[in-house]
């Protein structure tokens, strides 16, 4: 009987259709507000407040990590749990509401942060409104992942999902409790206003308890879900260790949730809450870096397939990176050495090395294994695209990386450097006039990355074009 | 006992609880379940529902 119903790619096709749209508006933006910095008119003042930097740029976050990596690890956790659970998703209808209202959340977004509507933490910018549109979607999406495991045919619960799962209920978490506020009633609920539950350095420590929770469950457990299936099937073979994934998802759950004060080094924070984030941040190095060998060693014996296979190109360089910015956060996470990295362009390097390097180039690799299957086709409609758009986003962050890096050193070597009499050398503006070209090389990596989207959606449309889509039948394990 | 005693006990005991399954991870007992997990993606043909296409990953 099983076999004779499908898998649902409904959904799957939806959000992965929208992963690469809200992928580009997403990074549109930032190339707009990295220009903004290195053309000030880009603001366009005479237009109003709407299209400043400051309102754009969380629009730009927001949409990178919510629209575009949330639409993806929808739709490749939707894919993933239901073959290797060997079952239909669960609840199909409450899976097409967490399309239709994240993608509502995303316009709401959309609208309301250039209005200037914001409850101003760091990627937890939307108002309660918003807040609690977010709720409802997710704890819907909860029941559709855990109700899809309940019913799985297999005993196993696939490691891929162990990650999905975290993330999910990490999220939730997070949301909840940093998204706590009271709102403004009487400020209505079409200009909605709100304060935080918290006060003070409270207030600090939960925003970014949240903050690198985000980073560590949004942007790098779910993603890891994504690499433990995808990394495998591309490269035909099964993960490198499996009991070393356990431990890599064990020692990820315990550590991180531990590692949000090194956001806040030198500041009101208590000195030993800053000391207990920069030591956490410091063992985090051993579970990451044990996730990454597990996923590039998964090639071991058949690293020729990387030669001409632009997919696995995209997922071992994503892997590449993520060992690279995973090195580098908790190095960045030492006090002194965050005395001189903290507020310059070396943290925004550094996130751009995890977030271009690791999770979109994981996502796209991902992206393109999926697509053609849910439409019936057996690769993407031209490999050479897909190894083009490879070289064009590699280059683009390398660009990237590098230039923040020297501004971001230099930035910070210029605030510190002092005269023999205790003045400042450099007045705050020096270091900002100095900083101007490599922004302008930013602008450039910036805008390769994007190309490499622009050529992907190409590629998308032309497999997608004309073909029917096609629902896998579930089919019975081979053995239980 | 103050609240931080009891706060320290939870934090040797998440740490003993790592330890465990760490142990659990790396013992005989655990290895044939990882490799059936291990296969669980590889369990049926994944290749696109093409009439006469059935090109095997591997």
């Amino acid at each position: 009987m099983q076999t004779e119903t499908t898998y649902n790619y409904k959904v799957v096709r939806q959000f992965a259709i929208m992963a690469v749209v809200w992928g580009i508006v997403g990074m549109l933006v930032g190339v707009l507000i990295a220009a903004q910095l290195v053309w000030p008119q880009l603001n366009f003042p005479q237009l109003g407040e709407w299209f400043h930097f400051g309102r754009l740029r969380p629009l730009h976050t927001n949409a990178v990590i919510f629209a575009f990596g949330g639409s993806a690890l929808f739709a490749t956790s939707y894919y993933v749990v239901q073959r290797t659970c060997h079952t239909r998703l669960f609840a199909p209808g409450l899976a097409a509401f967490t399309f239709w209202g994240w993608q509502l959340v995303i316009v709401l977004a959309a609208l309301s942060l250039p209005l200037g509507f914001t409850s101003g933490k760091e990627y937890a910018e939307l108002e309660w409104p918003i807040d609690i549109l977010i709720t409802l979607v997710w704890v819907a999406y909860a029941v559709v992942f855990f109700g899809t495991i309940a019913m799985r045919k297999v005993s196993h619960i696939y490691v891929a999902n162990w990650f999905y799962g975290a993330f999910i209920i990490a999220v939730a978490l997070l949301h909840v409790v940093n998204s706590a506020e009271l709102p403004v009633l009487s400020a209505g609920l079409l200009t909605p206003k709100s304060y935080s539950a918290y006060a003070g350095a409270q207030d600090a420590m939960v925003q970014w308890w949240y903050g690198h929770n985000a980073v560590g469950f949004f942007l790098t457990a779910g993603f890891l879900g994504m690499m433990y299936y995808f990394v495998p099937k591309q490269a035909g073979r099964p993960v490198y260790s499996y009991r070393l994934s356990v431990v890599h998802f064990w020692a990820l759950i315990f550590t991180y949730m531990w590692a949000g004060p090194h956001h806040l080094h030198y500041t009101a924070l208590p000195d030993w809450t800053q000391s207990l984030g920069m030591i956490f941040s410091l063992i985090l190095l051993a579970p990451s870096w044990g996730g990454m060998i597990n996923g590039i060693m998964t090639l071991s014996g058949a690293w020729h397939k990387l030669r001409d296979d632009p997919i696995l190109k995209f997922l071992i360089v994503s892997l590449s990176f993520y060992g690279m910015s995973t090195f580098e956060g908790p190095m960045m996470s030492v006090k002194t050495v965050n005395a001189l990295s903290h507020y310059t362009d070396w943290t925004v390097g550094h996130v751009h090395s995890g977030a271009l390097g690791w999770v979109a180039m994981v996502t796209i690799g991902s992206l393109y294994y999926l697509i053609p299957r849910l439409y019936g086709k057996v690769e993407m409609y031209s490999k050479d695209l897909v190894t083009a758009h490879f070289w064009i986003a590699t280059i683009g962050i390398v660009l990237y990386i590098a230039s923040m890096w020297i501004s971001g050193v230099m930035q910070g070597l210029m605030w510190r450097a002092t005269n023999p009499d205790g003045t400042l050398t450099y007045a705050f503006v020096e270091a900002v006039k100095a900083s101007y070209p490599f922004w302008t090389i930013r602008v450039l990596g910036g805008l390769l990355f994007l190309v490499g989207m622009l050529v992907m959606a190409y590629n998308v449309f032309k497999t997608v074009a004309g073909a029917k889509p096609v629902d896998a039948p579930v089919l019975a394990p081979a053995h239980a | 006992m103050d609240i931080n005693d009891l706060r320290s006990a939870v934090t040797v005991a998440a740490f003993l609880c790592f330890l465990g399954i760490c142990v659990w991870a790396y013992s005989r007992a655990a290895k044939p379940g990882f490799e059936e997990a291990s296969r669980l993606p590889f369990l049926e043909d994944d290749e696109p529902v093409l009439a006469n296409d059935h090109k095997e990953g591997n």
